[in-house]
């Protein structure tokens, strides 16, 4: 029934799973903003994201050990932040479609991947939740914020480090400007090409750090394009977040608080085509995207490679 | 003074930066063919030359934004190698540039700071930023918030962002390449009084400009480039207008101006009553009412920004009107889609001709025709007639000089004044009955306004009427039977040329009606 999703627990539990489904796209979104900003558009974010799950599931379900299986998908991601630096920087290449060429190898390579070394489904034991001492206490609260694993917590604390760095490091400084007018960042001695390598390397790590939440910390299973458009998702989050991470983080809750809802629509068994409730997030993303338009326009060098004329 | 002595961080003081045999090509060009140049502290050179001449290319290459070919530079009578802006920076050569290297969703403040280490290390150290700022603005006067955003401030404030963030690098070498090309005549004043304050404080100064009264008025020595040879340096003391023009053109140049009185004949464009909202809703137009006549040029004079962009867009079906109503011959256009007007022979050459006069990836030919594809002339059937597309365009590159490699070439690799002629070509070839021309000689070199100009006199003798949108006072004065002023939307009058004299019409710019000039 349809009323069952306005009781209490009901609308607890889509909120506790909400934040918990925002980590992926927190991960990507934040990363894929700092390569924005600096003016490189990474469609490649899904297939970074794909690979580094796998990665991470096949380094933990053959050492158990978590760390190195987030550092391992973190190495992934950035190799492939690094290749798509080298596409779009160094040889100029269109970056739409080179995003989409990355995308693909991901998920091929994923694929690939996931034949030969594993072949069927297997289970790992990811991050344990972490219960944080008497914050977790905290009736309702506590078990809604401060009851998930560390990969959650460090989500939603990348959010506040993203901002300063944006705003307040010299590096921050760096990037908006080469987003916004390389030429003027170059004639001042800022090298244009460094500044977008670490962004999209960055990125790329980011990436993969999210392919591993959802590998090692949320579902704890490796499946073939288990990331089903998150990827592509973050990358709008940012628009919709209009470059800034508080504003990211705002669109990853939405999406994930409509992630949780249609969770919950089909866990309920409610009378709506699960079909339709999967639909809901990709159908918000369309729709957000054609209403948001913000205050702040893109940076305007976004997709736009830089080279020194003469 | 302190503070800047701490900012440069270098203890050699620029006395002489010498240039020698600077050789520079490009893919087809030869930018500059062993040009010698060179610069003391306390002196401001001119560098002069049509577009084109190689000023830019050579002020980069000193600004080590590119490599020379061959050829040294020495500061001081000691070699240097210069291969980054950053080692010019360091060098102490500052670079204002004729595009702002700016970024317009900073503060000034981190347009400043941008590139240098922070004394904070990894963070920022704006609040010390822009303390310096104004103790450097107030040096030269240089009146700056650090605080507001670059969108924000007005092109002249900008350029002082730009001489300040020169200034703050510890720059006493300054490149100004074209720094008044963008100013209002106040501007330019007041950018020549800190130029001289700087002068007298021991800075070297290198004055790039086409304008010849500007170079008189404010330089020491001036040298010319054409065609990437140096032509010669002379003390600008020894040297006249007309002697320089000769140097930069290769010949003597007319200065051109209406003289004949033409009777004004049948009205062809009137403007009733005429309202508009501008961009951000705002201004616009106020009850424009203004009648030109076949046989004129009427100049619309006004400080930039205060309607003449509206007018000239409304004319031509660009914007739309709020209230009024426009006739062109006698019919009510306004409202009327763009391709009524083209077939009453409307003819336009827009302000920002890169923008909206032509399409850059479009070859030289295709741009020639963009008005007329569609006539049975360029079209059969929906297919183009390639000949005769090649044929006219071959023609009118012959008729109007542009000089390009082919009618192939594609219209962005052409200079601008190239590029200006090929929208005068197709717009005046078509033998308009009307022309409505914003700003047609902005950013042109001499030889190229003047040309400009020369083909709206032939228009109007040939009894076109012609509406003239200019910033440029001595355009207005040298071209206009009759001159109007536009402020803030409105027309403050229209004068005719043996009424208007500079101070009137100044005075209107200004806002102020005649009854309160008393």
């Amino acid at each position: 029934m349809i009323s069952d999703l306005f009781s209490l627990t009901v609308l607890l539990g889509i909120i506790s799973s909400g934040i918990r489904l925002a980590t992926p796209y927190l991960f990507a979104s934040i990363g894929e903003a700092f390569s924005q900003r600096s003016g490189v558009l990474n469609l490649g974010v899904e297939g970074q994201m794909i690979l580094g799950a796998f990665t991470a599931f096949y380094v933990v379900m053959n050492t158990e050990n978590l760390l190195l299986g987030v550092l391992a998908a973190m190495g992934v991601g950035a190799l492939m932040g690094l290749a798509m630096g080298f596409v779009s920087i160094t040889l100029q290449a269109q970056q739409g479609i080179s995003g989409i060429g990355f995308y693909l190898f991901g998920l091929g390579m994923s694929n690939l991947l996931f034949q030969l070394l594993v072949g069927t489904v297997e289970t790992v034991s990811g991050f344990p939740k972490v219960p944080l001492p008497i914050l977790s206490d905290i009736p309702v609260i506590g078990e809604l914020f401060f009851d998930h694993n560390i990969l959650v917590y460090l989500a939603f604390l990348i959010v506040p480090i993203a901002s300063f760095v944006l705003n307040k490091t010299n590096l921050g400084l760096k990037i908006r400007s080469v987003g916004e007018n390389p030429e003027a960042a170059d004639s001042l001695g800022v090298s244009v090409s460094k500044v977008r390598y670490f962004t999209t390397i960055f990125g790329g790590a980011m990436s993969g750090l999210s392919g591993a939440s959802l590998s090692i910390a949320l579902l704890n299973v490796f499946q073939l394009g288990m990331t089903a458009g998150q990827g592509f998702i973050a990358v709008a989050l940012v628009y919709f977040g209009a470059w800034r991470p508080w504003g990211v983080l705002a669109g990853a809750l939405l999406f994930s608080l409509v992630n949780g809802l249609q969770l919950w629509i089909q866990v309920l068994g409610i009378n709506i085509p699960s079909e339709f409730a999967v639909m809901m997030p990709y159908i918000l993303t369309i729709f957000v995207l054609t209403l948001s338009r913000s205050k702040y326009g893109a940076p305007s060098a976004l997709t736009k490679p830089f080279e020194r004329e003469g | 003074m302190t503070d800047l002595e701490l900012n440069s961080g270098k203890k050699v003081r620029i006395e002489s930066v010498t240039m020698q045999g600077i050789t520079k090509r490009f893919p087809g060009v030869l930018a500059n063919d062993r040009v010698d140049f060179d610069v003391k502290a306390s002196e401001v050179h001119a560098l002069l030359g049509e577009n084109g001449a190689g000023k830019s290319t050579l002020m980069k290459i000193l600004y080590g934004l590119y490599h020379q070919d061959s050829g040294e530079i020495y500061i001081n009578d000691e070699l240097v190698k210069i291969n980054s802006p950053t080692d010019a920076i360091n060098l102490g050569i500052g670079m204002i540039h004729q595009h702002f290297m700016l970024v317009p969703t900073l503060t000034v403040t981190e347009n400043v700071a941008l590139g240098l280490p922070s004394s904070r290390g990894p963070l920022t150290d704006l609040d010390r930023v822009s303390k310096r700022i104004l103790e450097l603005a107030d040096l030269y006067g240089l009146r700056i918030d650090p605080n507001a955003y670059i969108w924000q401030l007005s092109v002249g404030q900008q350029q002082r962002v730009e001489i300040i963030k020169a200034l703050y690098r510890g720059a006493d070498l300054l490149i100004l390449d074209e720094p008044t090309a963008v100013l209002t005549p106040q501007e330019v004043d007041e950018l020549f009084g800190i130029m001289r304050q700087m002068v007298n404080d021991g800075f070297g100064l290198i004055f790039i400009s086409h304008k010849l009264h500007e170079v008189i008025e404010i330089s020491h020595r001036v040298t010319v480039l054409r065609n990437g040879k140096k032509v010669g340096t002379r003390p600008t003391s020894e040297v006249d207008k007309s002697e320089l023009a000769k140097w930069m053109v290769g010949h003597a140049i007319d200065f051109i101006t209406t003289t004949d009185q033409i009777q004004c004949g049948e009205v062809r464009l009137k403007l009733e009553n005429v309202s508009c909202e501008s961009d951000r809703g705002a201004k616009g137009l106020k009850d424009i009412n203004l009648e030109l006549c076949s046989g004129e040029i009427l100049g619309l004079a006004g400080v930039s920004g205060n309607g003449q962009r509206d007018l000239a867009e409304v004319i031509v079906g660009l914007r739309k009107v709020s209230s009024g109503k426009i006739f062109l011959e006698d019919e009510d256009i306004t409202g009327a889609d763009v391709d009524v007007l083209i077939k009453k022979m409307l003819s336009y050459i827009p302000e920002e001709r890169m923008r909206d006069g032509m399409i850059k990836d479009f070859t030289v030919a295709e741009n020639l025709i963009l008005r007329e594809h569609d006539q049975p002339k360029y079209s059969d059937n929906g297919f183009l007639k390639l000949k005769s597309i090649e044929n006219h365009a071959k023609e009118l590159i012959k008729l109007f000089q542009i000089k390009t490699p082919s009618h192939k070439t594609m219209a962005k690799s052409l200079s601008g004044g190239n590029i200006q002629k090929i929208v005068l070509a197709r717009e005046l070839s078509r033998k308009p009955r009307t022309i409505i021309a914003a700003q047609p000689t902005r950013g042109l070199d001499i030889g190229a306004a003047e040309y400009v100009r020369e083909q709206l006199i032939i228009q109007r003798n040939n009894g076109t009427a012609v509406l003239l949108i200019s910033e440029d006072l001595d355009e207005i004065f040298a071209l206009s039977d009759r001159i109007a002023v536009i402020y803030e939307g409105k027309i403050m009058g229209i004068l005719s040329r043996e009424d208007a004299t500079k101070e009137k019409i100044g005075l209107l710019m200004a806002g102020v009606l005649p009854a309160e000039q008393a």
